[in-house]
C-alpha cells in the first residue's frame, strides 16, 4: 500500500477516534461511539499490515502475540469487578506506558525500520521526539504502576513523604531535559537508556506522595501522560492516527484532572505536590467526641424514609469498598413502592476515580435518569425530607462553606444538612480523608448510623 | 521554499487538541469512567509502530533485539486494546433508563 493512501486511512482511523469520544456526550450514543473506536483500530493494524508488507514468518509471530494478548485483556475485561475499576485503569495505563517505551527503544535501535536515519546518526527531530515519548511513557508506567498498588492497597493509600521530595524530583526532572539534548548531540545509547531509567524513578516519587482521595487527579493526570507519550511516538513514527489520537487522550486526561481539581477546590499543583492527607493531624483529635451526637439503628431509618415523601442518596467511596450499591438499589426499590422519590447526588470527586460512582450505580441497575451530579441536584436538598449518606463524608462537610480556616474550605460541597433530617451511615466517627472532623455528625437533624454501609442497608431493607 | 512535513504534522496535533478539548467537555459526566478506559483503549493504536518495530528487516532479523521489544510491545498494547474496548463495552451496556 503507498504512504499517501495509507496517510490517508490512518486520518480515517484519527476520525473514527474522535466519534468514539463524541459518542459519550450521551449514554444512549455511548455504545455508537465504542464501535467507532474498535472500527477505527481495527482499520489502523491493517493498514499497518499492509503497509509493511512482510507477511512472512514474522506475522505469524505478530498474530500469535496479538492473539496472547488479546486474550488476556478479553479474560480481564470480562471478570474484573466494577469496584475495581479504577486500579484496572490504573493498570491500562501501565501498559500504554511501557509500550510506548520499547517502540522508542525499538526505533532507537533501528531507525533505518521507521526511516529515522541510522544508527548513531538518528534524525534530530525524531530523536527528540522519541526520547520524549520514552521519557513519559516511562514515567507513565511507574507511575500507573503505584497508583495500582495504591488503589489496590498492596502499597498503603497514605501519602509517603520525605525531605526533599520535590527538590529531588526536580533534580531529576532537570536531568532529563539535560539528557535528551546531550543525547542529541552525542546520539549515546548510554545516554538513551538513563533518560529511560530516571524517568521510571521520577513516575514513582511523583506518585508515591499522593493520597488515596486524590487518586481521581492522579488516574486522570496518568491518562493524560499516556496521551502524550502516544503522540511523542506518534511524530517519530510520522503516523497521524497515533498524533491526532495522542492530541485527544492526553486533553482529554488534562481536563479530567481539571474538573477533579475543582471539585476539590485544590490546585493542580497543590495536588501533585501532596500530603494534603498529611497535614497536622494534632488537630483533628482535640474537640472529637465531646459534641453530643444522635444514633440510630435500622427501624429508625426506616421508619423515617418511609414516612419521607421525597428521599436523596449520596454514595461514596465507602459504598464502594462495602460492595453496597446493589442492596442500596433494592432499599430505594422497595421505598418507591411505599411512593417515596428517590434521587441519587453525586459529587465530581466521590470514589477513587471519575464517574466512579455512576459506574457502581448504573452496575447495581439503577437508571442513569435518577442520577444527578452536584449543580444538578445542590438545590433539592432544602426541599427534601431525608437525605441518606452512605460512605461519602468530606463532601458533605459543611465546614467548607462556612469556616474559612479549614483545610476544605471553598470546595464545592452537597447542601446535605438542609434536608429535613439527615441519615450518615458510618462505621465511626472518624475524620474522612482530609483529616477534619465533619460538622455534620453534630447537627441536630443529623442521625448517624454507626455500621457497615451494605450492612446497615440490608438491615433497612428488612424493616421496610 | 518548502513547508517541512513536521509543521503539517505539528498542525494536525495541535488541532486535535482543540477537537479533544471540546469534544471531552460535551462528555456527560455519569460517563467519565468509560471515558477514561475508552481513551486507554484507542491510545493503544501505539500497536502501529510495535508492528513496524517487530516486523523490521528481514525474517530473520525478527529475532533480534530491537524486534523483540516490537513483539512485547504488541502484547502489551493488544491486552489493552481488547481489555480496554470490551470492558467500556460491559459498562456502556449498563447505563438503562428508567423503565416507563
Amino acid at each position: 500500500m503507498s504512504a499517501n493512501l495509507s496517510a490517508l486511512f490512518y486520518l480515517i482511523s484519527g476520525i473514527l477516534f474522535i466519534l468514539a469520544l463524541r459518542g459519550l456526550s450521551s449514554p444512549e450514543t455511548s455504545r455508537q461511539g465504542n464501535y467507532f473506536g474498535i472500527a477505527g483500530m481495527v482499520i489502523s493494524i491493517v493498514v499497518t499490515f499492509l503497509t509493511v508488507g512482510n507477511l512472512g514468518p514474522g506475522f505469524i509471530y505478530v498474530l500469535i502475540f496479538l492473539l496472547i494478548g488479546g486474550t488476556i485483556g478479553a479474560f480481564i475485561a470480562f471478570k474484573i469487578p466494577m469496584t475495581a475499576m479504577p486500579e484496572l485503569v490504573a493498570g491500562f495505563h501501565s501498559l500504554v506506558g511501557l509500550a510506548a517505551v520499547f517502540v522508542a527503544i525499538s526505533a532507537f535501535l533501528k531507525p533505518e525500520a521507521f526511516n529515522l536515519g541510522i544508527v548513531g546518526n538518528i534524525k534530530l527531530a525524531s530523536l527528540i521526539e522519541m526520547s520524549l515519548g520514552a521519557a513519559i511513557g516511562a514515567i507513565t508506567f511507574s507511575g500507573s504502576i503505584i497508583a495500582f498498588l495504591k488503589l489496590r492497597g498492596i502499597m498503603s493509600g497514605s501519602p509517603v513523604t520525605f525531605k526533599g521530595q520535590h527538590l529531588i524530583n526536580l533534580i531529576l526532572g532537570l536531568a532529563i531535559i539535560f539528557l535528551i539534548y546531550y543525547l542529541c548531540i552525542s546520539q549515546s545509547s548510554n545516554v538513551f537508556w538513563s533518560i529511560v531509567l530516571i524517568s521510571f524513578i521520577v513516575g514513582v516519587l511523583l506518585i508515591i506522595p499522593i493520597g488515596g482521595a486524590d487518586m481521581p487527579v492522579v488516574i486522570s493526570m496518568l491518562n493524560s501522560y499516556s496521551g502524550w507519550a502516544a503522540a511523542g511516538i506518534g511524530f517519530t513514527l510520522e503516523n497521524t492516527a497515533l498524533i491526532i489520537t495522542g492530541a485527544l487522550v492526553g486533553s482529554s486526561g488534562a481536563i479530567l484532572s481539571y474538573i477533579m481539581c475543582k471539585g476539590m477546590n485544590r490546585s493542580f499543583f497543590n495536588v501533585i505536590l501532596g500530603g494534603w492527607g498529611a497535614t497536622d493531624q494534632t488537630s483533628v483529635s482535640k474537640s472529637k467526641e465531646q459534641k453530643p451526637v444522635k444514633s440510630g439503628n435500622a427501624d429508625d431509618a426506616a421508619f423515617l424514609m418511609k414516612n419521607a415523601s421525597s428521599v436523596i442518596i449520596v454514595p461514596g467511596y465507602g459504598m464502594a469498598v462495602a460492595q453496597a450499591q446493589h442492596a442500596l438499589r433494592e432499599m430505594v426499590d422497595s421505598l418507591k413502592k411505599n411512593g417515596v422519590k428517590v434521587s441519587y447526588a453525586i459529587h465530581p470527586v466521590a470514589g477513587r476515580m471519575p464517574g466512579h460512582m455512576n459506574v457502581l450505580l448504573a452496575e447495581a441497575n439503577v437508571p442513569y435518569d435518577e442520577v444527578f451530579e452536584l449543580e444538578e441536584i445542590n438545590n433539592d436538598f432544602a426541599n427534601c425530607d431525608v437525605a441518606y449518606v452512605i460512605g461519602a463524608n468530606d463532601v458533605t462537610n459543611p465546614v467548607a462553606k462556612s469556616d474559612p480556616q479549614s483545610p476544605i474550605y471553598g470546595m464545592p460541597v452537597l447542601d446535605v444538612e438542609k434536608s429535613k433530617s439527615v441519615l450518615f451511615v458510618k462505621r465511626s466517627l472518624s475524620p474522612g480523608y482530609a483529616g477534619i472532623d465533619n460538622d455534620l455528625f453534630y447537627r441536630d437533624n443529623t442521625l448517624m448510623l454507626f455500621a457497615d454501609a451494605k450492612k446497615m442497608t440490608e438491615d433497612i431493607i428488612k424493616s421496610l | 521554499m518548502e513547508i517541512d512535513p513536521f509543521i503539517f504534522r505539528l498542525s494536525i496535533f495541535i488541532l486535535s487538541i482543540f477537537i479533544g478539548y471540546y469534544v471531552v467537555w460535551s462528555v456527560t459526566p455519569s460517563l467519565h469512567t468509560p471515558l477514561m478506559s475508552v481513551t486507554n483503549a484507542i491510545s493503544s493504536v501505539i500497536i502501529v509502530g510495535a508492528i513496524i518495530a517487530a516486523l523490521a528487516g528481514s525474517s530473520e532479523s525478527i529475532f533480534e533485539i530491537s524486534n523483540t521489544f516490537g513483539f512485547l510491545a504488541i502484547l502489551l498494547a493488544a491486552v489493552n486494546i481488547f481489555g480496554g474496548f470490551l470492558v467500556t463495552q460491559r459498562m456502556l451496556q449498563m447505563y438503562k433508563k428508567k423503565k416507563k
